[in-house]
């Protein structure tokens, strides 16, 4: 059961996005132009920091409440629920629990309400999965500010983003205790936006890789202590996996329904396709994959929301449901024949922008790894 | 059943392979950004033979058989899985002129088609018209020595380019019974055709529309008697499946290659990703798989050369398995590649979305599944 606030959001977020996101998908998907004036949409209407606090701007909502927005907004366009995931978490997770007073205020605030978009500078081109391997250096200088330099891989919003967390090694004899967390303001000279990726789906949210020159920042750009960074960086695991679990249910329910709608309509051997068994089964499978996804996105989120450690079961939701989104839209597409592997209707879109969810915040190979260590240790 | 290839297959697949990796390879990630049809390419592997694989020799083709082709076709496709797929069709609808059309087609088209002077599109399925062919509506309508065509087919490989469509066109009355094939050549008054469709993969071949208005065909380019399309449509797809699943197989081998290569450099967690054993597990299960496709791929083609009197349901069970394991191998391989694998910098994203629409055309699987239940509950031989 929802609560008539959770209800509000979710209902909410799918008139705004079945309004004004799903019809122009298609053409931003052509372009890859990132759509400012939606990204202030979403700002205005409080999905760009559900979970931080009204006094810091955000719209003071719980994790389930998130997790509901964030299918809607995927049902509409994917790409753009990407740049809403990020924003809320990690970027502005991250500043609301580790920033300072003068760093919410600077960056969380404007964040939350989505006048700027944060980007998280986590990966690099050779540390994926393996994010202890980061080799970015920061160097302290002789009036305690540092100097980053070093190249940051898949950054999402790298070239839209007022503000970057970064990480970098700034012990490299401490291991992951070496690593620390930036906040990075993207105008500061030594931010270069190397390249924005040409890539299979997600097309009009921008990819970037990010190269830090020489980047000079003051002592009060560290987010929590020196050595933090490695935990800031897990610190959001939870609620980022629950954020793409759910970004992946709601461009499976997209596809899906655009495949009810074709077997309703589309006639072959007299009659409509949906009253062939092969078809309407189908249908049947991919409706009950959506619906146990869902659960297990939903599982979670409540979990996260009663301050329960959930990092299994987020795992878990991200794991299952971005592999049926996959399926589900793979079996979209079948449902559509031809037409499904044509650009006139959405779901060859919504495949090609659903397959990054098995890839980003975690591969699934990753999950499975979580999950195991959970298994083994309990 | 002997597996191994003989001197003669080994030198053709030599051939094709050396050939695909010089001049479809190095191009083929640009001719899928660039939509570009590579028509000097084309032309190179219709010298070597693969214009007219199946025709016959007197006619300027290479008189091979169908297993022949389907180990040609892989390794053109291990090159360039699009193109490959546009050479497969031009190989069926040159074939059915062959097989089924009278001397004087055969010699009017068969030598330019063989060297891909010309080039060549199949017409069978309509806006309304995929799985359930027999329902088609184009209209063929005798006047004299010409048909007057009305109608429109769509998803046509070469659709807008080619210069001969093999087109099925209803002649008589309702279902398979009333349908004729017809050549029509470019240039013949009333055919146009639709915009250029934009699509998931498959880009260095153009798909479009093709329309008929008022279009008049001589009755000397019907391909068999009138009533006989349908027929002529069936025993083209036995062997079209056999080719896509070829082209399903170049993909997939292409791919698992590449995330090979791929998993014995990258490192994490301080070693080759290749030495994590659900790296290992995963390519071991991508290459049994592939090899499984390949066999029944190989089965298909030697019964259809033999005749075999189930050689439809061997094909079909052929294609469905063939393209779905070509289609998961190489999305594993862009799992194996985690982001770069969802990249244009690496080839496999293109793999994956080539290798996807063959799970589609040349009848849906689940149209193999139809043909296969049928054959099963008729009783037929489970081996």
């Amino acid at each position: 059961m929802l609560t008539e606030d959770q209800s509000m959001i979710r209902d909410m977020a799918r008139s705004f996005a079945a309004e004004e996101l799903a019809p122009g998908a298609a053409e931003r998907d052509r372009t890859a132009a990132v759509p400012r004036h939606l990204l202030d949409r979403m700002g205005e209407l409080g999905l760009m920091g559900m979970c931080v606090p009204e006094e810091f701007g955000g719209a003071g909502a719980d994790y389930l409440s998130y997790a509901l927005a964030l299918e809607e907004i995927a049902a509409g366009d994917g790409a753009l629920s990407t740049v809403m995931s990020v924003n809320n978490a990690p970027v502005c997770a991250a500043l609301l629990r580790y920033g300072s007073k003068a760093q919410q205020e600077r960056f969380l605030v404007p964040c939350a309400k989505g006048e700027i978009i944060g980007a998280f500078c986590l990966t690099e081109p050779q540390a994926g999965s393996d994010a202890s391997a980061l080799k970015t250096r920061a160097v302290r200088k002789a009036d305690g500010g540092w100097v980053i330099n070093g190249v940051k891989q898949f950054i999402t919003s790298g070239s839209i983003a007022g503000v970057a967390l970064v990480f970098a090694v700034t012990d490299p004899a401490a291991g992951k205790k070496g690593i620390s967390c930036f906040v990075v303001p993207t105008d500061a000279k030594g931010y270069v936006v190397a390249s924005i990726e040409k890539k299979l789906g997600q097309r009009c949210s921008d990819t970037c890789q990010i190269l830090f020159e020489d980047l000079e920042v003051g002592p009060e750009a560290l987010l929590g202590d020196e050595g933090d960074g490695y935990r800031i960086a897990l610190a959001n695991l939870e609620t980022g996996r629950i954020g793409i679990a759910a970004q992946a249910v709601g461009m499976a329910r997209a596809a899906f329904d655009a495949a009810v709608d074709y077997a309703q309509q589309r006639e072959a051997f007299g009659v409509k396709i949906m009253q062939h068994q092969a078809v309407a089964f189908r249908l049947a499978d991919m409706a009950t994959q959506i619906e146990a996804a869902r659960m297990l996105v939903h599982n979670a989120a409540r979990l996260k929301d009663q301050r329960i450690p959930c990092l299994k079961e987020a795992s878990m939701a991200k794991l299952f449901s971005s592999e049926i989104a996959e399926k589900v839209c793979s079996d979209a597409i079948q449902t559509l024949g031809g037409y499904g592997y044509l650009a006139d209707f959405p779901v060859e879109r919504i495949y090609r922008d659903v397959r990054v969810c098995q890839i980003y915040e975690g591969t699934s190979d990753v999950q499975r790894l979580v999950i195991s260590r959970a298994l083994a240790a309990s | 059943m002997d597996f191994s290839l003989s001197e003669d297959q080994r030198a053709f697949q030599e051939t094709a392979r050396s050939f695909a990796a010089e001049h479809f390879a190095p191009n083929a990630a640009r001719w899928d950004e660039d939509k570009i049809f590579p028509e000097a390419e084309l032309r190179l592997a219709a010298e070597l033979g693969f214009g007219g694989i199946y025709v016959r020799d007197e006619v300027g083709g290479s008189g091979l058989s169908r297993l022949d082709a389907a180990i040609i076709f892989e390794e053109l496709s291990a090159g360039c899985t699009s193109t490959a797929a546009y050479i497969s069709i031009h190989n069926m609808a040159s074939w059915m002129i062959d097989r089924f059309g009278d001397d004087d087609l055969r010699r009017r088209f068969l030598p330019d088609l063989c060297a891909m002077r010309r080039f060549a599109s199949y017409c069978l399925t309509e806006p309304g018209a995929g799985s359930d062919a027999a329902s088609l509506r184009t209209r063929a309508v005798r006047d004299g020595d010409h048909y007057v065509l009305n109608g429109t087919k769509a998803f046509i490989s070469g659709g807008g380019r080619s210069d001969i469509y093999v087109a099925m066109v209803r002649t008589g009355g309702e279902g398979p019974k009333g349908i004729s094939c017809l050549v029509i050549e470019a240039g013949t008054p009333g055919l146009s055709f639709g915009a250029q469709e934009r699509k998931l993969g498959w880009n260095s071949q153009p798909t479009a529309m093709v329309i008929f208005e008022d279009c008049r065909v001589p009755v000397a380019n019907r391909v068999g008697a009138e009533g006989d399309g349908f027929k002529i449509a069936m025993a083209g797809l036995d062997g079209g499946r056999i080719n896509i699943g070829a082209c399903s197989l170049g993909a997939a081998r292409a791919a698992l290659t590449q995330a090979r290569d791929y998993v014995g450099t990258r490192q994490q967690f301080g070693q080759p990703i290749s030495g994590f054993q659900a790296t290992q597990f995963r390519l071991a299960d991508m290459a049994t798989e592939l090899e499984a496709a390949r066999l029944m791929i190989r089965q298909a083609a030697a019964k259809l050369d033999a005749r075999d009197p189930e050689a439809t349901m061997f094909c079909a069970m052929a294609k469905r398995f063939a393209t779905d394991v070509g289609f998961n191998v190489c999305n594993d391989a862009l799992q194996l590649h985690g982001g770069y694998g969802y990249l244009k910098d690496y080839p496999v994203e293109r793999h994956l979305r080539d290798a996807r629409v063959h799970q589609i055309l040349e009848g849906t699987n689940e149209i193999m599944r139809v043909i296969i239940a049928r054959r099963l509950l008729a009783g037929a031989n489970l081996g």
